[in-house]
């Protein structure tokens, strides 16, 4: 299965385009993220998603959700027809997370909620003995909300080694760059502050992002794993790039087609 | 109440290896028999509400039915959001339950005055909202807890509270308990006023009949119909702000019923119930429940 950046930058602006949406820049920085787990990492498919014996992909900020129906409709779990109907009334495929898609896990329009449910899922793996691993993407405004703190004390107490965070770092949330509206100070020492073992790479670097995975998946002391990602909100697109008035604008036909180009060019 | 819910609890996780009971780090003194008895179903998360919630979701879609616990309205206004988005927008199979419903914990100031969770909680879509009115009631609706398939919630108050009900075996989704019959007047009431309203009745209006609301939301309209029909005047007593609470879910019931045509009169309802106020002062369940006018 094909689950190139470009293909699914793609995706995301095609969708975007026909159901006239924002939240591209979100959904733009984490495709690598993405890419590798579904690609490298993630034990999920069309074949083992109704079960418990699979791992589980968190997507706490849910907003990116464009980013994961192009991975879903990659895997064949999503067809076209949903994807043409994103975000049109009596779709299925809302603007934000939903559970009622196949493929999402969580619900996650209201920020801070993902990473509970995902610590809990986590919690069950562990507890029933099975071997499956929980990824929790989470934004970094995101990480402003309380009680993704009370799950990451809830982590590492309860020695939830099969709970990965992936931090998607892109510097920015809905008034501006995250370090003029609440700064995180050094996201990286937090975590290992909290007793989680912590890698830091390139966000859109495939090769570093699957290196660091295999690290922390490999580590075996109990401690839960953090993956800061430093990521370039609108990555793909030159004009989406840290323009934070990209996370409200809806593409016309100019800039859909300049985007296109763009990310088909890379 | 405290007991018989961790008791009745204890005897279903034995034959129920799908039950689980989390904490927010209350329950000294209580929750050890089913600590003891079933440590790989139970944990306390921590004084971290929120997340508790969370994580009852997670475990929930693993196929656990989780209990989750703590006093107040820490286990529900504090977290609403989680309930309305992580529970009950999935139907997570989650069970809430406060301890100290009321004025229980009246002398531990506001904090602990859990008076506005029935109208909060029975706004939100999905949410089967309980009070038992005694121990007896608490052992059926923790039954009905266990094996209902959705959210719910259970407000319990505290301990000793007298048994007013006889045997109950089961209960279904919304059934109405007659706990004394009568004529002319209908008492209704929900939770533990109702020893209250008993002794009331007793002493001083022997023809009232009395009712007992275990369920809060929904309320079973086919009875609703057959009190509504019977008695021209109706009183609801309630510990909980007199705003949105079980009165005003009876009247919103008397009304669409006769909206409906289904009963021909609407009732004169006297709403007993606390005069949507804050009690600054500490005092005993009883006190303070005179202080805010909350007697008979």
């Amino acid at each position: 299965m094909n689950f190139a950046p470009r293909t699914l930058r793609k995706h995301i602006l095609d969708m975007s385009f026909a159901g006239g949406t924002v939240h591209i820049p979100s959904a733009f920085s984490i495709v690598e993220i993405l890419s590798t787990l579904y690609s490298k990492h993630l034990n999920y498919s069309k074949d083992n998603m109704h079960g418990l014996e699979r791992d589980s992909l968190v997507l706490s900020k849910g907003h990116g959700v464009m980013a994961l129906y192009a991975c879903l409709y990659q895997a064949g779990i999503l067809d076209e027809l949903d994807l043409k109907n994103y975000f049109k009334d009596g779709s299925r495929l809302k603007g934000l997370s939903d559970t009622h898609v196949p493929g999402l896990e969580v619900t996650s329009g209201s920020l801070g909620h993902g990473l509970s449910v995902g610590t809990g899922m986590a919690l069950g793996h562990k507890m029933a003995g099975r071997p499956h691993q929980v990824f929790a993407v989470v934004g970094d405004g995101e990480m402003n909300e309380g009680p993704m703190w009370e799950a990451l004390l809830f982590a590492s107490h309860f020695k939830l080694d099969n709970l990965i965070v992936i931090v998607d770092k892109n510097g920015f949330q809905a008034m501006g760059p995250t370090n003029e509206v609440m700064s995180l100070g050094n996201l990286s020492q937090k975590f290992a502050a909290f007793d989680f073992a912590v890698e830091e790479v390139d966000g859109h670097d495939l090769s570093e992002l699957d290196r660091a995975l295999t690290t922390l998946r490999g580590q075996k002391d109990g401690k839960p794993k953090a993956l800061i990602a430093n990521t370039t909100k609108g990555k793909g697109v030159s004009f989406m790039e840290n323009d934070n008035r990209w996370h409200y604008t809806r593409l016309d036909n100019s800039t859909y087609h300049g985007a296109v180009k763009e990310v088909e060019g890379l | 109440m405290r007991n018989s819910f961790i008791q009745t609890l204890v005897r279903r996780a034995k034959v129920d290896p799908k039950i689980f009971l989390l904490t927010g780090d209350i329950g000294f003194s209580l929750l050890e028999p089913f600590a003891e008895q079933f440590p790989d179903r139970f944990l306390n998360v921590g004084i971290a509400e929120q997340n508790m919630m969370g994580i009852a979701a997670g475990l929930s879609r693993e196929g656990y039915t989780v209990f989750t616990y703590s006093i107040g309205n820490f286990p529900t206004l504090r977290c609403m959001e989680q309930i309305r988005y992580d529970i009950c927008y999935h139907q997570s199979n989650v069970k809430i339950i406060a301890v100290g419903a009321g004025y229980a914990y009246g002398s531990l100031g506001v904090s602990h005055h859990t008076t506005e969770d029935l109208g909060m909680l029975r706004t939100l879509p999905n949410m089967v909202v309980t009070s038992p009115g005694d121990p007896n009631e608490v052992g059926a609706l923790t039954d009905f807890l266990c094996t209902h398939n959705g959210p719910c919630y259970m407000r319990l108050n505290k301990v000793g509270e007298p048994i007013l009900n006889g045997t109950i075996n089961s209960l279904s989704l919304g059934e109405v308990l007659q706990v004394k019959e009568g004529e002319g007047t209908a008492v209704l009431t929900t939770g533990a006023v109702l020893p209250e309203a008993f002794n009331f009745i007793r002493s001083e209006r022997p023809d009232y009949a009395l009712y007992s609301f275990p369920f809060v939301s929904p309320i079973d309209t086919q009875a609703m119909t057959k009190i509504l029909n019977r008695f021209p005047r109706i009183m609801t007593v309630e510990e909980h702000q007199m705003n949105c609470g079980f009165g005003s879910a009876i009247l919103e019931i008397a009304n669409d019923l006769f909206y409906r045509g289904q009963i021909s009169k609407m009732p004169p309802v006297q709403r007993v119930a606390i005069p949507n106020k804050f009690v600054g002062f500490s005092g005993s369940q009883e006190y303070l429940r005179r202080e805010v006018g909350l007697s008979l």
